[in-house]
């Protein structure tokens, strides 16, 4: 079976132009000169020292990096558990548990900005970094919980009767056989929900206050009010660390389930 | 399961029947079992229920809620303004979904009958773009697309334009930028599809004559009916409800549902009408999700 159709692979190659191209060209552009305009004035590295000056998005940074840490480390402490517990139900339940689980990767953003809005407001909560971090682990919850789902039911049950043959306690078996052996799924889960968490614009868009801007929040408002070569800059780097988070942690869960591209796609 | 204690003996039939029931006992399972229901009880389920009330309720005076129940917000929603904006949105998620299906195909079918190690490479490189910063990469469909963008340049130095397009705030780029960005949710479902059918099915059909269109018809297309209903869910509806890209490259007069509900909660704050728009957009969410939805989380037999 090698004889991919040529127009295939020339299709493919259009795509991932298509794909990659406008990356290619942000990143370019960050070190064009130009204040104005995309015309080629010659390289420089000044919109990165202009961007490494810049004290509020230095705070932004800062700001999403804590809020991507707790939504994430909060959102592991409960998923990684909740994954476990939710293995041991029946095949049907187990279908039902799934659907609903994924909803909250599934709705349009927007509908979860605006329902979470509404509820804080309604209930005269202060909107800020707890209101952002709630948001955000209404889908890093259920991220976790998906990746971890998928590796628990591709480990051998075998591991941990042997582990109870033996007379491990429940604990024991907990902490000693299937944690460790879940570790490559709860790095690449964690990597993952941080990476979104850093990378979410809508839902913090709507349940961010004043002095909670977070990096993505930052970009928007350049956009809008003016573009300078500035947010090349920081889009450019935007991208990089990106890939470099994705790149890890799509390596951690290839090591961990080498035969399947479907633990991936959610 | 009785019996989840210490003793290890009197057990090997329970773990036959139920192989996890030692560990999902233990109380930090318990506890985040119970913990993580009650958050996305409190913090998912709960503000979508409340949507679906305030829908029901008055405008205040100020743009607070007045609980007062009317349909009048729904009757609104059938309004003809907001009839061009619902079937923008249906035209072009449906339009994306077609497009990221014929052209993510020949991706799709490359990665699954590749070798393992350049399937590996490929997925990488399919889903970096995916997990890159959304605003961004749409961004830089703005730098591309804008009347003294990279586009309108390269065609006027060519010789091919004397001036520039509008291209940008067009519905137009509202579709680039959709495909842009949902493509790999359905190149990823065909993938997995793909893989499933047996490359020996197809060389079956040129043993019988079957011309590579034939094959592609008749073999391969009806095969990977489940990949492109999954990635069609995937793609249509994070499309029709897409708030990033219309607002960045449709702009203004370019609306889609999600810049719509935006407005009438920012800023028009009519919450019982953005309630009712947000309502519908939620209805046909998930009435898509449970009808075809399944396909793509439950076949799952590895």
């Amino acid at each position: 079976m090698k004889r991919m159709p040529t127009s295939f692979i020339v299709m493919s190659l259009l795509v991932m132009l298509f794909l990659y191209l406008p990356v290619v060209i942000l990143i370019g552009l960050s070190f064009n000169a130009s204040t104005m305009g995309v015309a080629w004035k010659g390289f420089t590295f000044q919109w990165y020292e202009k961007l490494a000056m810049d004290q509020a998005i230095l705070e932004a940074t800062v700001n999403s990096v804590v809020i991507a840490l707790v939504s994430t480390g909060l959102a592991l402490i409960l998923g990684v558990g909740t994954a476990i517990g939710l293995e041991t139900r029946q095949e049907t339940q187990r279908s039902w548990v799934n659907m609903i689980l994924v909803l909250p990767l599934v709705i349009p953003e927007i509908l979860l900005g605006v329902a979470l809005l509404m509820v804080f407001v309604l209930c005269q909560v202060h909107l800020g970094f707890g209101t952002i971090i709630i948001g955000h682990m209404v889908f890093n919850l259920p991220l976790t919980i998906v990746i971890v789902r998928a590796r628990l039911r591709k480990l051998d049950p075998a591991w941990e009767d042997a582990a109870r043959d033996l007379g491990a306690t429940s604990w024991d078996v907990l902490t000693r056989i299937t944690l460790p052996l879940l570790r490559p799924a709860i790095w690449g889960a964690g990597l993952l929900g941080f990476t979104v968490s850093l990378d979410d614009f809508v839902v913090t868009f709507f349940v961010a206050g004043p002095g909670s801007t977070t990096l993505p929040l930052k970009v928007f408002s350049m956009i809008r009010t003016g573009m300078t070569p500035e947010i090349n800059a920081l889009s450019a780097v935007m991208v990089v660390v990106s890939m470099l988070c994705v790149g890890l942690s799509w390596f951690l869960q290839q090591r961990s389930t080498p035969a399947s591209a479907e633990s991936s796609y959610l | 399961m009785v019996g989840t204690g210490g003793n290890g003996l009197a057990r090997p039939s329970c773990t036959m029947l139920n192989n996890l029931s030692d560990t999902s006992s233990a109380f930090p399972v318990k506890l985040s079992l119970v913990s993580a229901s009650l958050f996305l009880g409190l913090f998912f389920f709960l503000p979508l229920i409340l949507v679906f009330g305030v829908s029901l309720a008055s405008r205040g005076l100020y743009g607070g809620i007045t609980w007062i129940a009317t349909w009048e917000n729904y009757q609104r929603v059938f309004d003809p303004l907001v009839g061009v904006i619902f079937f923008r949105s249906l035209f072009l998620a449906g339009l994306t979904t077609f497009i990221c299906a014929v052209v993510g195909f020949p991706l799709a079918y490359c990665l699954a009958r590749a070798s393992r190690h350049w399937q590996l490479i490929l997925l990488t490189l399919v889903m970096i773009p995916f997990w890159t910063n959304f605003l961004v990469r749409t961004y830089a469909w703005v730098l591309i697309l804008r009347a003294d963008g990279i586009l309108n340049s390269l065609l006027i130095r060519l010789g091919l334009l004397d001036e520039p397009l509008s291209l940008l705030f067009t519905d137009l780029s509202v579709f680039v930028g959709l495909v842009y960005g949902y493509l790999p949710f359905m190149v990823l479902p065909l993938v997995v599809a793909i893989e499933r059918i047996s490359p020996q099915l197809e060389d079956a059909a040129f043993d019988l004559y079957a011309s590579m269109g034939g094959m592609f018809r008749h073999v391969l297309l009806p095969l990977s009916i489940p990949g492109f209903l999954a990635g069609g869910v995937l793609v249509f509806i994070p499309s029709l409800g897409a708030f990033i890209t219309p607002y960045l490259l449709g702009g203004g007069q370019n609306m889609m549902l999600g810049t719509f509900i935006q407005q009438e909660f920012l800023v028009a704050r009519d919450w019982p009408f953005g309630s009712a728009l947000s309502f519908g957009l939620m209805g046909t969410v998930l009435l898509l999700w449970f009808l075809l939805g399944r396909t793509s989380v439950e076949k799952d037999p590895s």
